[in-house]
């Protein structure tokens, strides 16, 4: 991020106008942070290492595992994501039935993948448009590259903040189940013989 | 049938275990299990979160590295950025050129971040071009001289670190045809190119390769004009597959050597070779 607090060359203007600018000044006044552009691009260009190479891990491993059956988004998903969200938001009071991940967690966690993939992708064609002058096409050029990169590290921000409130409302016992890997659901053995209204005056 | 019987029970005593010695293991109750997973589990998300957390805390705290040719980064931080160079260095190639634009599209008012090195008063009639050899042989060239060879023109976007981009027309000498004009190929076998402001207040290192790139330029033009005030006249450099730091203003010296040539940038915490 210090990359993008060098310069303020990301703005959202429309007919002229500049609404935003990225980053306000409140923003830097907030968190102290002088321009630092060097030492950014040092982190940056050791990290973008890691980052493809967990994400290239992680994509194996949901293949091999064939975890990524739960998640990838299925055709009903689309719309019962709405649904989550509308249950999530205390509006309706009941959520679609899911297996291990919900409608909109499937798609929320297929979209972080396609988001990666496509900063490598416009990482790599703005890192190196000369040598990489292909993707840097096919990304629609370098300045639009660049608008992209920044946008999807906005859309990682986003992500990050619902992630971890989510995480947060979700409660103990899921964050649990998120580090074991299952989960403890402590089922009341059903009694095989109904209780009677009789049984329960007598009881 | 009666001994048969009895040989059965004798292969059923046979088979239970023998050993006394040992405790038999009793099998896990159900909460054991649970307690179990969840301890290996969490101690192993503990563990790799505290290696993460250290390793970043070690990045962070790391020593600057010895101020040499680069100074100013973390010296764990200037290894990766030499690693990384070598690595996409492998792509890099003479036959990738920088997308050209028509006239049409360059920029009127051309952007400008720094003049370090090419805002003191010079007589522009009493500059030369100066090139040191790697022999230590020098070279002097008048702009008529480097104006009387043949003018490449280049439309292309020009790309600045801090994150702008612009499309800027320029023309000069292509720097390999300065090169072969003055005889200077054997110098072209060393490793890097350094060039210099008159007043040495600014000055870059390039990799030779980067130097001979075909669309790098010695510029006498800005927009079918002498370089205005403020763009390093009379000469300056512009090299497409380097940022913008790279292209130094009002060239004053031109040297060769095998070992990098200081750099302004990279005293500075940049990258050494901040290619494109």
């Amino acid at each position: 991020m210090l990359i993008y607090w060098a310069n303020d060359e990301y703005k959202i203007t429309i007919f002229g106008h500049t609404y935003v600018r990225f980053f306000p000044d409140w923003y830097y006044n907030l968190l102290h942070i002088p321009a630092r552009l060097a030492e950014g691009m040092a982190f940056h260009f050791l990290f973008m290492w890691f980052f493809t190479l967990n994400g290239i891990l992680y994509i194996i491993y949901t293949l091999v595992s064939g975890e990524w059956r739960e998640l990838v988004p299925q055709k009903k998903s689309f719309k019962e994501a709405f649904l989550v969200l509308l249950h999530d938001l205390h509006i309706r009071k009941m959520a679609p039935p899911q297996n291990k991940y919900n409608a909109a967690q499937r798609i929320a966690y297929t979209a972080i993948i396609i988001m990666g993939i496509g900063s490598v992708i416009t990482g790599l064609a703005i890192y190196k448009p000369v040598q990489f002058y292909y993707l840097t096409w096919l990304c629609g050029g370098y300045h639009f590259a660049r608008i992209i990169h920044f946008a999807l590290t906005l859309g990682y921000v986003f992500f990050f903040v619902v992630h971890v409130v989510q995480v947060i409302l979700a409660g103990w016992n899921n964050f649990r189940s998120v580090i074991s890997g299952f989960e403890v659901v402590d089922e009341k053995p059903k009694p095989i013989i109904q209780a009677t209204a009789e049984d329960e005056k007598a009881g | 049938m009666k001994n048969q019987n009895q040989l059965f029970k004798l292969q059923q005593k046979m088979k239970k275990p023998v050993r006394k010695n040992k405790k038999i293991k009793k099998e896990l109750t159900i909460d054991q299990k649970i307690s179990r997973r969840n301890f290996i589990s969490f101690t192993t998300f503990g563990v790799l979160g505290a290696t993460a957390f250290g390793g970043w805390r070690w990045l962070y705290k790391a020593p600057d590295e010895t101020a040499g040719i680069t100074a100013g980064a973390r010296a764990p931080l200037r290894r990766a950025l030499n690693k990384t160079e070598l690595a996409f260095r492998k792509v890099f190639s003479n036959n990738n050129l920088v997308k050209t634009y028509p006239k049409s599209m360059a920029a009127t008012n051309v952007r400008h971040n720094t003049s370090i090195g090419a805002d003191s008063k010079m007589d522009l009639a009493a500059w030369r071009l100066n090139v040191t050899k790697s022999t230590g042989e020098k070279l002097q060239f008048t702009i008529d001289q480097i104006k009387s060879l043949p003018k490449t023109e280049l439309v292309f976007s020009f790309k600045c670190v801090e994150g702008w981009d612009q499309i800027q027309y320029w023309a000069g000498v292509k720097f390999i045809d300065f090169i072969n004009h003055f005889g200077l190929q054997d110098q072209t076998k060393l490793g890097y190119v350094g060039m210099e402001t008159p007043d040495k207040a600014y000055y870059v290192g390039l990799d030779m390769p980067s130097a001979m790139h075909p669309q790098t330029i010695l510029a006498y033009e800005l927009n079918e004009k002498p370089l205005p005030g403020r763009h390093g006249p009379p000469l300056r450099l512009i090299i497409p597959v380097k940022y913008g730091i790279k292209n130094l203003k009002r060239i004053g010296t031109i040297s060769f050597s095998n070992e990098r040539p200081k750099d302004y940038w990279a005293e500075q915490g940049y990258d050494y070779y901040s290619g494109l």
